[in-house]
């Protein structure tokens, strides 16, 4: 097509990891001053892709097939030459900016360290060049001195420090995995801002790597799809989501904007009982003691809040991490004793600086977390985890408790025979099948659940809000829905609340909210996500 | 039924695949084989000795090892290999009760205090830096003075400076797990501290507090070789390791196989026993488990 040279040329690149085939024929082509997006779900090797460029690939590793970078075969390249290149030709910026930084070293040494290794230069002219770049990311040494740590860093300002030690040495490729998945909305496009900028500044050719469509839509101007090890489809980036011509790129772009469908839509009951009454909660915790003599100030999660929701609501809770919206969570759930103010679940108080009414809690509301991974006791079969909060029901004998269990799993989806496996036979979407089916057993009329589908795939995304939906209608239950992402709340939440520091900035009705938000806060959280059908619409104009 | 049965069957095949990856690791494997042959040779002791230890033949001392007298024989004509085994029956059992009492009292106080927080944690915790901070063998070598020398003193000696190490552990490792999310679910469903503790805490430490208990288990055979050698273990006529080796030093000189072999005897122990510790600490490892 073009007759420029390729930065870097990936040509059936075939990976064996202890006999496993990871890739398998995976060619592309990356080219200075363009972005290309690297697509695919979890296990569909294009993490392993930017390992292979790096050679960084783990032990018992095989490579076939050929990468060529600016002259170089990367995969017959020596150890000492691939030195040379990785942090100096190639940068590379991680997902989690925390682990990326050593937490002992000073910024400004650990941007110097680098351009010390690969420009031979002194520490004095190390340090000019690292104050250079530390100001192009956004953090001019008068305002962030070079001496901080990265832990008196807020994660925006990490990932920075990370993008500037990728940069300094003025790549001509820079690979980022994942770089802004760990960050709040709005960080988020300030960052995809700045590494775009960065890309026509220093000509250099970029592979970001996302599972998400929106970003890459918004950002890319080619795109790899994977899947399973193999490229899909490849192409410029608009032209491929807009035709959709391969099956799997129509069906990822169809789960990343999946809208569950609704039989009748929910209203509000009129003149009830409202199903949770939030009244002026506050929710403190401990602050750091200033003085042995003096009580520690409490710092406040939660501060004076009001809100109800109705029967079978679901009811959106957005916010950016910090913002207490976790903390509300398990006040709810009574693992939290409010400092002031009440929580009632229809018209009973159950959470009060009084006390907590557990016993009632444990009939009324059940929970779903975030890592399907991490919310099962490994040891226990799948039927006994989800028939925990059973437990309380003396009034049952253990025949009942096996035909709820079995109902529950069947609601969400699963066999009665999964009820023997461990969570470890399940998979990412079945582990989070599993968590729901735990909260619906003991028929409760509210389950709270905390960011449920941000850890999951977009197809198997699509299918868990799906399983909301319905057994919202078909156990009239309600749900607290509480996300950083705003377009799953908007795909299946009837009411959203905006929480920032504690207090709640706006709520409402969801299709109002997202038309018109009256809070300038709420509007900028709409404007920066990432929405795969609104960049299209926007790219393919221009 | 049919729950129970494929329970068992999946628990065991997680425990052949822990088995397989020990056996698969040389240092278990060998670790293995000394704690056993120990452990044999002291029960076998409670039959059958080659000699009778508690018999002075004077016209046999001093022999120097031969087929006659493997390891050869002490000042009053005993057999030492007789006395070593003898010896390790006393050993084995002085450390093992002191590991179980550091057990019994250390891991509840630990998930006590991860369960509760708060004072009653700092409480414990700052009582557990008191028995830490004095020296462990010269505290025992105080208690036994003070209670009168013998195994039973021994024991508790011993095993009053096992409870902070297991209650620390415990608390460490039970603290990470109550911030999981599935000890959140469980305290969503109206569990108790104490049910979630026996539920769900102590079944996933266990690796864990095996391992330390290997650890704990050589310490106090060194500690009660120590106690021993100052004449506060095991008093005579019963044979101990430790004071073999105060005997064998007068002898130096014109037998030194006295002091050589219940020397290897303690080394084997406490080798085999720390070998099997790492081995297991590497198999038990649950970051390992899902690679298989």
């Amino acid at each position: 097509m073009s007759a420029v040279k390729p930065v870097l040329s990936v040509k059936d690149l075939s990976l064996k990891i202890r006999g496993n085939l990871i890739l398998d024929g995976v060619s592309f082509e990356l080219e200075k001053r363009k972005i290309t997006g690297l697509v695919g779900e979890s296990g569909s090797g294009k993490s392993l892709t930017a390992l292979s460029i790096m050679q960084l690939l783990p032990n018992g590793a095989a490579t076939n097939g050929s990468i060529a970078f600016d002259g170089t075969q990367v995969l017959t390249a020596s150890e000492e030459a691939m030195c040379d290149l990785r942090g100096d030709d190639i940068g590379m910026v991680f997902q989690e900016p925390m682990t990326a930084l050593n937490p002992l070293k000073q910024i400004g040494e650990q941007v110097a360290e680098g351009i010390r290794i690969h420009a031979g230069v002194g520490h004095e002219e190390a340090e000019k060049r690292a104050i250079a770049i530390l100001s192009r990311v956004g953090l001019p040494p008068e305002k962030y001195p070079l001496s901080r740590y990265p832990h008196e860093l807020s994660g925006g300002q990490r990932q920075r420090v990370v993008i500037a030690m990728a940069c300094a040495m003025k790549p001509k490729l820079l690979i980022a995995d994942e770089p802004t998945t760990a960050l709040d909305v709005i960080v988020q496009a300030k960052i995809l801002d700045l590494l775009k900028e960065l890309v026509s500044e220093n000509d250099m050719a970029l592979l970001l790597i996302s599972h998400d469509l929106g970003v890459v839509a918004g950002l890319a101007d080619d795109i790899v799809i994977m899947r399973q090890g193999k490229v899909m489809e490849a192409g410029p980036a608009i032209q491929v989501l807009q035709r959709q011509a391969h099956p799997y790129t129509a069906q990822l772009a169809k789960a990343s904007t999946h809208i569950p469908k609704q039989t009748n839509i929910w209203k509000a009951p009129e003149l009830s009982q409202p199903l949770v009454e939030v009244s002026n909660l506050i929710c403190e915790y401990p602050g750091n003691r200033t003085s042995l003599f003096k009580r520690p100030t409490p710092f406040k999660a939660v501060d004076r809040v009001s809100w109800q929701m109705d029967k079978a609501e679901i009811l959106g809770l957005v916010g950016e991490s910090g913002c207490g919206k976790s903390t509300m969570a398990r006040s709810l759930l009574g693992l939290i004793k409010p400092a002031d103010g009440t929580i009632a679940f229809e018209g009973k108080v159950i959470g009060s600086p009084d006390g907590i009414a557990r016993a009632d809690i444990v009939q009324f509301v059940q929970t779903v977390f975030q890592d399907p991974y991490g919310s099962f006791n490994p040891r226990h079969v799948a039927e006994r985890l989800v028939a925990e909060p059973l437990f309380t029901r003396t009034d049952l004998s253990k025949s009942d408790k096996r035909e709820l269990v079995q109902e529950a799993l069947n609601d969400v989806g699963l066999t009665s025979a999964d009820g023997d496996k461990y969570p470890h036979e399940f998979s990412g979407g079945q582990r989070q099948r599993l968590a729901i089916a735990r909260a619906i057993v003991n028929r409760p009329k509210l389950i709270i659940a905390d960011e449920p589908v941000s850890a999951l795939d977009v197809s198997i995304r699509a299918q868990i809000l799906d399983l909301i939906i319905e057994l919202r209608e078909k156990l009239s239950v309600a749900w607290l829905f509480i996300s950083h992402d705003l377009s799953v709340v908007q795909a299946i939440c009837d009411n959203v609340m905006i929480m920032k520091d504690g207090n709640i900035l706006e709520s409402g009705n969801t299709k109002a909210v997202y038309a018109e938000a009256k809070n300038p806060y709420t509007r900028a959280l709409i404007k920066a996500a990432p929405d795969l059908s609104n960049a299209i619409r926007l790219r393919s104009k221009s | 039924m049919t729950v129970t049965s494929s329970n068992t069957k999946e628990q065991s095949t997680i425990a052949r695949s822990t088995w397989q990856r020990a056996l698969a690791s040389r240092s278990f494997v060998i670790g293995v084989s000394i704690t056993l042959l120990i452990v044999v040779l002291a029960l076998l002791s409670f039959v059958w000795t080659p000699y009778d230890v508690a018999k002075l033949v004077i016209t046999n001392r001093l022999k120097a090892p031969s087929t006659e007298f493997w390891f050869g024989t002490d000042h009053f004509g005993r057999d030492i290999f007789s006395m070593i085994m003898v010896g390790a029956r006393n050993s084995i059992a002085v450390a093992l009760v002191a590991v179980a009492i550091g057990m019994c009292i250390g891991i509840p106080l630990g998930a006590w205090a991860a369960a509760k927080r708060g004072w009653i944690d700092d409480v414990l915790m700052r009582a557990n830096d008191l028995v830490f901070a004095f020296p462990s063998i010269l505290s025992a070598v105080m208690i036994t003075a003070i209670f009168g020398p013998g195994a039973i003193n021994a024991i508790i000696a011993i095993g009053i400076f096992n409870i902070p190490v297991f209650a620390r552990l415990t608390r460490g490792a039970a603290l990470s797990l109550w911030s999981r999310e599935y000890i959140l679910a469980a305290r969503v469903c109206g569990k108790s501290p104490a049910r979630i503790t026996v539920e769900h805490i102590l079944p996933n430490i266990t690796n864990l507090l095996i391992v330390q208990g290997t650890i704990q288990f050589s310490l106090g055979i060194l500690a009660e070789a120590g106690l021993s050698y100052v004449g506060l273990g095991a008093q005579p006529p019963l044979p101990s390791w430790g004071r073999m080796l105060f005997e064998a030093q007068t002898m130096m000189a014109i037998g030194p196989h006295m002091a050589i072999f219940p020397g290897i005897a303690i080394i084997l122990t406490v080798l085999g026993l720390n070998l099997m510790g790492d081995g297991l600490r590497d198999a038990l490892d649950p970051k390992l488990r899902g690679e298989n």
